[in-house]
């Protein structure tokens, strides 16, 4: 491309932008204010009891409620905390494990079955052994999310290292990468832009699971929170803990999006 | 960069090779002299590439034996390029175990002049035409202390136009930087204007069936009174020369 094109083209783009993040906020914020429309129009005329669904205005009665003890800030970060803990750990063993296999073909047919079975086993199945296991506190949590991260992020890295093109590896060949540095020069670069996917994907399933599993062995968290608001009863304390979790769940997504515009990246995206 | 080349030696002896019970190659023998550019034509499917393949020591041969020695590089049709590096750091691949710094980057200040992309040292392959993207490649094998450049239909990817300018482009290129070459190609003109020899494959299994010395002057046009016969020759050995009109 010629650079005066480009120029036009990254203009041309600009302008395109500001109109499409109007666009972008307008039509969602639509759908969300009819949303809490259509719930407050149901709670007001009485067409469920308000036991069974809590208004708008009772739940955001609650959330100053929450704020204001203190307890929601508290189980965020405790939440938070357990995830962050369990993504890193399954992270920092499913990625060299995944690279591993996905360079050795014999040990991919022999662990392949063990790993899909272990995928499709839900995580929660885990939790009478994480409570033997861990008893309660962040122990059995964190372990719950390692299971549900783990296996799905070395399946995802080890199909995707199987599948680099070998014009790669031949041309790493011609310039003398060899060991550690063929590693880290090549093979990981190379499979980057859909590691940063899986990890997306993944953080998504442990986001999801965080709530069964403080629901079991904990004393705080989200997850703990609804399963309080259950016991008491206090089904606006339980609409405003689901809030909480899915604008965390949320924003943490589009922190790890930001991985996916980095310059060395951008390749695996654009083709 | 490297003032002698007449270091190194490309050769096969005796070589046959074949996929399973498929005979690729038979008997072949092929010495490449130092500095020589050789480009081997034919159609597809008839081993050009496995050749390149045993040159390289990618492959093995079945039979008969194969002798380099040099730092061997090949350029390829298309892909060749790491698209996690930019242009910069893709041609810099090329002087990795260049040691002195001020070198290095005066070294890659003018191979980035002499394929005329400044101004693209920081963008991504991705980001270039294909054109531009072959011309890194061949900034790339060139920098440094190449010797043998194997090339794998480097420009058959391209559209026609462009793929002119590439062979002017590498003709000066290997003006200032000699080096010994092996190109692979099913374009005949494109080998009868770059080579001082031709190699003509035969279909599998593959043997030479015709060599040309092309011994004019480079650079060469298309329409060169030379190319123009070497081109005749070479399509009356593929039997595609129209004799009666």
């Amino acid at each position: 491309m010629d650079k005066t094109d480009e120029h036009l083209h990254s203009l041309a783009s600009g302008h395109l932008k500001k109109s499409k993040s109007i666009k972008s906020v307008a039509s969602p914020l639509a759908v969300l204010v009819s949303i809490v429309f259509i719930w407050w129009f149901v709670c007001n005329f009485g067409i469920f009891p308000s036991y069974a669904l809590p208004s708008p205005e009772d739940v955001l009665k609650s959330f100053r409620e929450e704020i204001i003890a203190g307890r929601l800030i508290n189980d965020i970060v405790a939440s938070l905390w357990r995830v962050a803990i369990g993504f890193f750990l399954s992270a920092g063993l499913a990625i060299p494990i995944g690279l591993w296999l996905g360079q050795h073909a014999a040990s991919r047919r022999a662990f392949l079955p063990m790993l899909n079975f272990f995928r499709f086993l839900s995580p929660l199945a885990w939790i009478p052994f994480a409570i033997l296991w861990f008893h309660i506190g962040d122990k059995p949590a964190i372990f719950l999310i390692f299971m549900a991260a783990f296996f799905p992020l070395v399946l995802a890295i080890m199909s995707v290292v199987a599948n680099i093109p070998n014009i790669y590896f031949r041309v790493a060949h011609d310039y003398n990468y060899k060991g550690f540095e063929l590693l880290t020069k090549v093979t990981f670069p190379a499979v980057l832009p859909q590691i940063i996917i899986s990890l997306r994907v993944v953080y998504g399933i442990a986001w999801v699971v965080i709530v069964a599993a403080e629901m079991v062995g904990c004393q705080d968290g989200l997850g703990y929170g609804i399963w309080e608001a259950r016991n008491g009863l206090r089904l606006d304390s339980a609409v405003c803990y689901m809030i909480v979790i899915g604008l965390l769940g949320m924003g943490i997504d589009r922190l790890l999006i930001q991985f996916t515009k980095l310059p060395s990246v951008r390749w695996g995206y654009e083709r | 960069m490297k003032d002698n080349q007449l270091t190194t030696m490309l050769s096969l002896e005796n070589v046959s090779h074949g996929y399973g019970e498929l005979p690729v190659l038979k008997n072949l023998n092929l010495t490449v002299k130092p500095g020589e550019f050789v480009v081997l034509v034919g159609p597809s499917g008839c081993g050009k590439t496995t050749l390149l393949n045993l040159l390289s020591g990618y492959l093995k041969p079945q039979s008969g034996s194969v002798r380099r020695s040099g730092i061997t590089r090949t350029v390829y049709q298309h892909d060749g390029l790491f698209p996690w590096l930019t242009v910069k750091e893709n041609i810099s691949m090329g002087l990795r175990l260049a040691e002195d710094k001020k070198h290095y980057e005066n070294e890659l200040r003018e191979l980035i002049e002499l394929i005329n992309l400044q101004g693209f040292e920081n963008h991504y392959p991705h980001q270039l035409s294909g054109g531009m993207r072959q011309r890194v490649e061949l900034a790339r094998v060139i920098a440094g202390d190449s010797d043998i450049l194997l090339m794998d239909e480097p420009f058959s990817a391209l559209d026609y136009q462009t793929r002119l300018r590439m062979r002017q482009e590498l003709g000066r290129l290997l003006e200032k930087r000699p080096r010994t070459v092996v190109f692979v190609t099913h374009d005949i003109e494109e080998a009868v204007q770059l080579a001082n020899r031709v190699l003509v494959l035969a279909d599998r299994p593959s043997y030479i069936s015709r060599e040309l010395q092309i011994t004019s002057m480079r650079p060469r046009n298309p329409t060169d009174y030379a190319v123009v016969e070497a081109t005749k020759a070479i399509l009356n050995e593929f039997g595609l020369q129209v004799t009666e009109k």
